[in-house]
């Protein structure tokens, strides 16, 4: 099998499964399957779980760069879109936890929620910037947009901040969970800050050389 | 009429004083032999055969007749911060806590001040059980029966004094015991207080039991304190200490975030907290789509204590 066939027939299809995992595991707490339970308030306990895996495979996504930069393994851009969407995926089943089962379809408490509570008006505005992009996955809009897909799917960065602000915002006194997923979210921005410099330092140097190898050029031609 | 407790004849019943002074049924496997033998099986719901019953009289007067929840729901579902921060730490890490010997302090503006033995603390008091709500903080609540005696009658026996205006509770301090408390989540120990008309008022309870049998470790044992009316943080766990003060206590929640918990934490709908809205809960245990009710004022008991806060703004004291 070459690299194509492998992530096509085997890695794909082992991320697709493994990012069902959470799903069915809530399923069977759910009902009760295999010993499987969301205690007390299953309620709460889906919409948390929902929440959290979101944020899991956003942090999954954002991982795909630096990963593949320090393994020197550029073929793991294949998996990203599939994370990507699987954050997408359990941020709207999140969502309609939350206005289903735990508002109860009240919806004038949602514009209200939405409105007033500044942790849901920012998670709420993650959700919305993650539409374009789940929308805007396919080769063939990657195609069409060009480099402005580029652009547009930088928002990612800021769907994850205001994804882990939603978080911490929400807890009542322990903060360590979201502090933990903040620690890693600013080491992977950080990453992308840090390279970002370095390249362009590098690019300057280079063109400095450049400049400077063509008037040595100039001078010797003269 | 609600789902009701399996009743269990008198007979079968261990005298609440007797068997909190009765060191060798609280160790291990020969207690759970022995009161296992003198309970009929559990019913769906209730407690385990294991559990050890008290003897004490049904209070219909201050009980709901909404159904309670269900024993399991009680003692897994805990915000217990001593025992962790997650609802079903407390029912996990407070599971070999032993509450004997348990002695309360009693000091501050009252004639009589010292250390107290459990045993000497419910001496006299006979136990009643309430079936009251629970409403806590988070928007969340349940019916439980407690098992217990009103405060007043406790206080009344340290006779407090005229400058007695408040009274503060303590939880015990030991992150040896206490496994949450190695953490700094929350400035230990818990403290927190009531204004002494508040503690005196009838729907005050001290808590001993649930469901019939003595409480169990993650609910707060072995003594707890129950405010009906004011959201689940006010009703102190595990106290071991109690004085009479002439200034407003400083609790903990209220020192933690004082623009989310304040000293009196009446249960109020019209008063959000700061992040979410308090004019509904959800009750725990209640049907999918079923669950989500208005919160009352007062927690349903405004009959009982509005009065209280006469003039108050409920905005301002919140």
């Amino acid at each position: 099998m070459n690299v194509t066939q492998r992530y096509c027939y085997v890695y794909k299809p082992l991320v697709f499964v493994a990012g069902l995992a959470p799903l069915v595991w809530l399923v069977c707490g759910a009902f009760g399957w295999f010993g499987a339970s969301l205690g007390a308030d299953p309620v709460k306990e889906l919409e948390h779980e929902c929440g959290k895996t979101a944020l899991n495979f956003l942090l999954l996504t954002l991982a795909v760069t630096p990963v593949r930069n320090i393994l020197a393994l550029p073929q793991l851009l294949r998996l990203r879109r599939m994370l990507g969407l699987f954050a997408f995926f359990y941020a709207v089943l999140h969502f309609t936890v939350y206005v289903v089962l735990d508002l109860e379809l009240n919806w004038s408490t949602l514009g209200a929620d939405i409105a007033k509570r500044p942790y849901i008006t920012i998670g709420f505005t993650a959700l919305l910037l993650l539409i374009p992009l789940a929308a805007t996955s396919t080769n063939g809009m990657m195609r069409r947009l060009g480099k402005r897909w580029t652009s547009l799917h930088r928002l990612v960065y800021v769907i994850a901040i205001l994804g882990v602000w939603h978080f911490y915002w929400q807890v009542k006194r322990d903060v360590r969970e979201p502090l933990i997923y903040g620690a890693i979210l600013a080491l992977l921005l950080g990453y992308r800050v840090v390279r970002s410099r370095v390249a362009a330092r590098t690019r300057a140097d280079l063109t400095a050389r450049s400049r400077a190898g063509l008037s040595l050029r100039q001078s010797e031609a003269d | 009429m609600p789902t009701r407790v399996p009743r269990i004849a008198p007979s079968q019943i261990t005298p609440p004083d007797v068997w909190f002074s009765r060191r060798t049924l609280l160790t291990g496997a020969l207690a759970a032999g022995v009161s296992t033998l003198a309970r009929p099986a559990a019913a769906a719901g209730g407690p385990p055969a294991e559990a050890a019953p008290l003897a004490y009289t049904a209070n219909p007067r201050y009980s709901v007749s909404e159904a309670p929840n269900k024993y399991e729901e009680i003692t897994t579902y805990n915000n217990f911060y001593e025992f962790g921060t997650d609802k079903d730490d407390p029912s996990r890490n407070a599971r070999y806590f032993r509450t004997r010997p348990w002695s309360v302090r009693i000091d501050g503006e009252a004639e009589v001040r010292g250390n107290f033995t459990l045993e000497d603390i419910l001496k006299g008091q006979p136990l009643e059980e309430r079936i009251y709500r629970f409403r806590c903080v988070e928007a969340w609540s349940l019916v439980v029966p407690w098992v217990g005696f009103p405060l007043s009658s406790l206080l009344a026996r340290f006779k407090p004094t005229s400058r007695a205006k408040y009274v503060e509770f303590t939880t015990l301090y030991d992150p040896n015991r206490m496994p949450g408390e190695r953490v700094s989540v929350l400035d230990w120990p818990y403290v927190e207080g009531l204004r002494m008309d508040e503690a005196m008022h009838p729907l005050t309870l001290m808590v001993v039991g649930l469901y019939g049998v003595v409480l169990p470790n993650q609910d707060g044992a072995p003594l707890r304190l129950i405010v009906p009316w004011k959201y689940g943080f006010k009703s102190i766990k595990s106290i071991v200490r109690i004085r009479f003060t002439e200034s407003q206590p400083r609790t903990t929640w209220a020192l933690a975030a004082p623009n989310e918990y304040g000293f009196y934490a009446n249960v109020n709908p019209t008063v959000d907290h700061p992040r979410w809205s308090q004019a509904t809960e959800r009750r725990i245990g209640a049907p999918f789509l079923a669950a989500r009710r208005p919160t009352l004022l007062f927690n349903g008991y405004a009959d009982e204590v509005a009065s209280l806060y006469q003039g108050m703004d409920l905005r301002r004291y919140f």
